[in-house]
């Protein structure tokens, strides 16, 4: 069960308080408790307060009200960012799903062969969040690179992909969508759960290929589908190091690959503007909490829980 | 059942073409470090005329302190993460699992909310704190957090697992006098080494590769890590030689390959059980 449906269920259900159990846990989850107010909690407060001063780390903060927020309506660098990030996040994250849903469902059901495919398919989800693998990129899609190459190879005249604003952007997004192994072994795991059953007594009443995936995988695949699509949009909103070596930390050409994360790497450590990019932080928890928030709405009508 | 005999092969054709596509630019890297400079803008192929080390060599030493530096630098703090992580999310996961303590469900709601809080709603904050106290560019920004349990999505995986050992094992041992430490240590804690493994790994994995907070706490070349080693050495080398760059980026993925090949049974068992990350 996912840490999603956990919290689905949360509600139901008591249990009771067990003798000698509160000193216990006390003690079980100390460290988790200083954690908790120390590096978690405590810093979302704390970047709450800061997002109404000024402050540049050596100097103390000064109370400015509501100017860090003002200015996050009419930073047009900002809204750029905005703009990049969103169309990062949903050209992305829908073809990484399904890329991985894809694959999931030409891997299943017994095929040889499967462990090495899933291992093949799964390595650059590992591989994928490294410099490492940024710098290969930059090469491969570079004027001199290998993609180019290839396209030479059939006569297709190419282009400088990275250096050029209009598809920077779209080789980061490849990138992201050649991780898809990841969500894949989920699908995996869930297409395993569907009895075999009902694809036989679907067979037998003569329904299609597509009737049978659409009708039988689809709905009961979709918890997990819902599941993907909540995490990997979140993941794909923090997106940061492939846009910064790529762009060598300047979210360039004309912007084209400033993630709202590299802006705010920008502002707060770059040019130390404490203030600002704690504003920028917050903002940025509002926009994840306000998507999370519209998937589980939306999901209502097109998730099927068995339950 | 023709069709099938026809499906079956054509999937294979398929899923290799998908897959040689796929790790097609890492293998070219890997050969292509193996060659002489000049010849990676000529040769988009994979055989090699022989080894030349020369990349390696160069790479090694392009940046000082040598990059063995920023390998152990870098191993010195996923050491220091997955020990931080071990202890402290095994811990918590036996309090969510086993335990009956006042507002469990509450604490637990919480624990579940943090696994997808962003690191950089936190990071400005934290940094503040940990620059007064004089934490930056030394390790305890990174390894602290591990300490007090802040992967919560280990704790989670973790409390999966125990869920899953029988009940009748930690009652026995209490009719028998034993306390929580004791349950904890004697039973569920080597019960749960496939859990165990499975944080060992991703920790191991994801530590190795975070390029974000290390960047942010770590700006002393004597404290690198390979990832902001690398991306140093990437930026200062404008343009021409990628003979080295692709030689210290077959380097830093090494050990995570290596991971992948020993761990890869708990890795993919890890995400099924728990969706991931």
């Amino acid at each position: 069960m996912s840490a999603l449906d956990e919290l689905r269920q949360l509600r139901k259900g008591g249990a009771q308080v067990r003798k000698g159990d509160n000193r216990a846990a006390f003690w079980f989850l100390a460290p988790w408790f200083a954690g908790l107010l120390l590096i978690t909690v405590g810093p979302v407060l704390a970047s709450f307060a800061l997002g109404f001063t000024k402050y540049n780390l050596i100097q103390p903060p000064k109370l400015i009200g509501f100017d860090n927020f003002a200015r996050i309506l009419s930073d047009s660098r900002l809204h750029n960012a905005l703009r990049v990030t969103f169309t990062y996040v949903l050209v992305s994250v829908p073809l990484q799903l399904a890329c991985a849903l894809g694959v999931a469902i030409l891997l299943n059901r017994g095929l040889r062969g499967l462990a090495f495919y899933r291992s093949a398919f799964y390595l650059p989800s590992l591989l994928g969040s490294s410099v490492a693998i940024a710098v290969l990129w930059t090469q491969v899609f570079g004027t001199d690179g290998l993609v180019n190459r290839v396209l030479g190879f059939f006569g297709v005249e190419g282009r400088g992909w990275i250096s050029d604003p209009d598809t920077a952007l779209s080789t980061l997004i490849v990138l992201n969508v050649w991780t898809f192994g990841s969500p894949m072994i989920i699908f995996l795991a869930g297409l395993r759960q569907i009895p075999e059953v009902y694809y036989e007594a679907a067979a037998i009443d003569g329904a299609s290929r597509w009737a049978r995936f659409r009708r039988i995988t689809l709905p009961l695949l979709s918890p997990i589908l819902f599941f993907n699509l909540v995490l990997q949009i979140i993941h794909a909103f923090q997106s940061f190091t492939q846009a910064f070596v790529v762009s060598g930390g300047t979210g360039g050409p004309s912007d084209s690959t400033m993630f709202y994360t590299l802006y705010l790497y920008q502002q707060g450590f770059s040019r130390f503007d404490m203030g600002y990019a704690s504003a920028l932080a917050w903002f940025l928890l509002l926009i994840i909490a306000a998507f999370t928030a519209i998937n589980f709405w939306a999901a209502r009508f097109w998730v099927f829980y068995d339950d | 059942m023709t069709t099938r005999r026809l499906i079956v092969p054509a999937k294979h054709v398929g899923l290799v073409l998908i897959g040689f596509v796929m790790l097609y630019p890492v293998l070219w890297m890997v050969a292509s470090s193996l060659r002489p400079g000049d010849e990676i803008f000529r040769s988009s192929g994979l055989i090699l005329d022989g080894l030349q080390t020369e990349n390696y060599t160069e790479g090694w030493n392009a940046l000082t302190p040598s990059f063995g530096t920023y390998l152990l630098n870098s191993a010195v703090l996923v050491l220091g993460c997955i020990v931080g992580n071990l202890v402290s999310c095994s811990m918590a996961a036996y309090a969510f699992a086993r335990l009956q303590f006042t507002g469990k469900r509450w604490w637990f709601g919480i624990m579940l909310g943090t696994i997808m809080l962003p690191i950089h709603v936190i990071i400005v904050p934290q940094y503040v704190l940990f620059s007064n106290i004089g934490w930056v560019n030394t390790f305890l920004p990174l390894i602290v957090p591990k300490i007090l349990a802040t992967d919560a999505f280990f704790v989670f995986l973790m409390v999966q697992f125990i869920r899953g050992l029988p009940r009748e094992l930690d009652e026995a041992a209490r009719i028998d006098g034993c306390g929580h430490p004791r349950i904890f240590l004697r039973i569920i804690l080597p019960l749960m080494t496939p859990a165990l493994a499975t944080t060992t790994i991703f920790t191991f994995i994801w530590t190795w590769n975070d390029f974000f907070s290390q960047l942010i706490y770590l700006t002393d070349p004597d404290m690198y890590t390979v990832p902001v080693a690398l991306r140093s050495f990437v930026d200062s080398t404008v343009a021409t030689s990628w003979g080295s760059q692709f030689a210290m980026s077959v380097v830093s993925l090494l050990p995570i390959f290596l991971a992948f090949l020993i761990g890869q049974r708990y890795l993919v068992k890890g995400i099924a059980t728990t969706g991931g990350k």
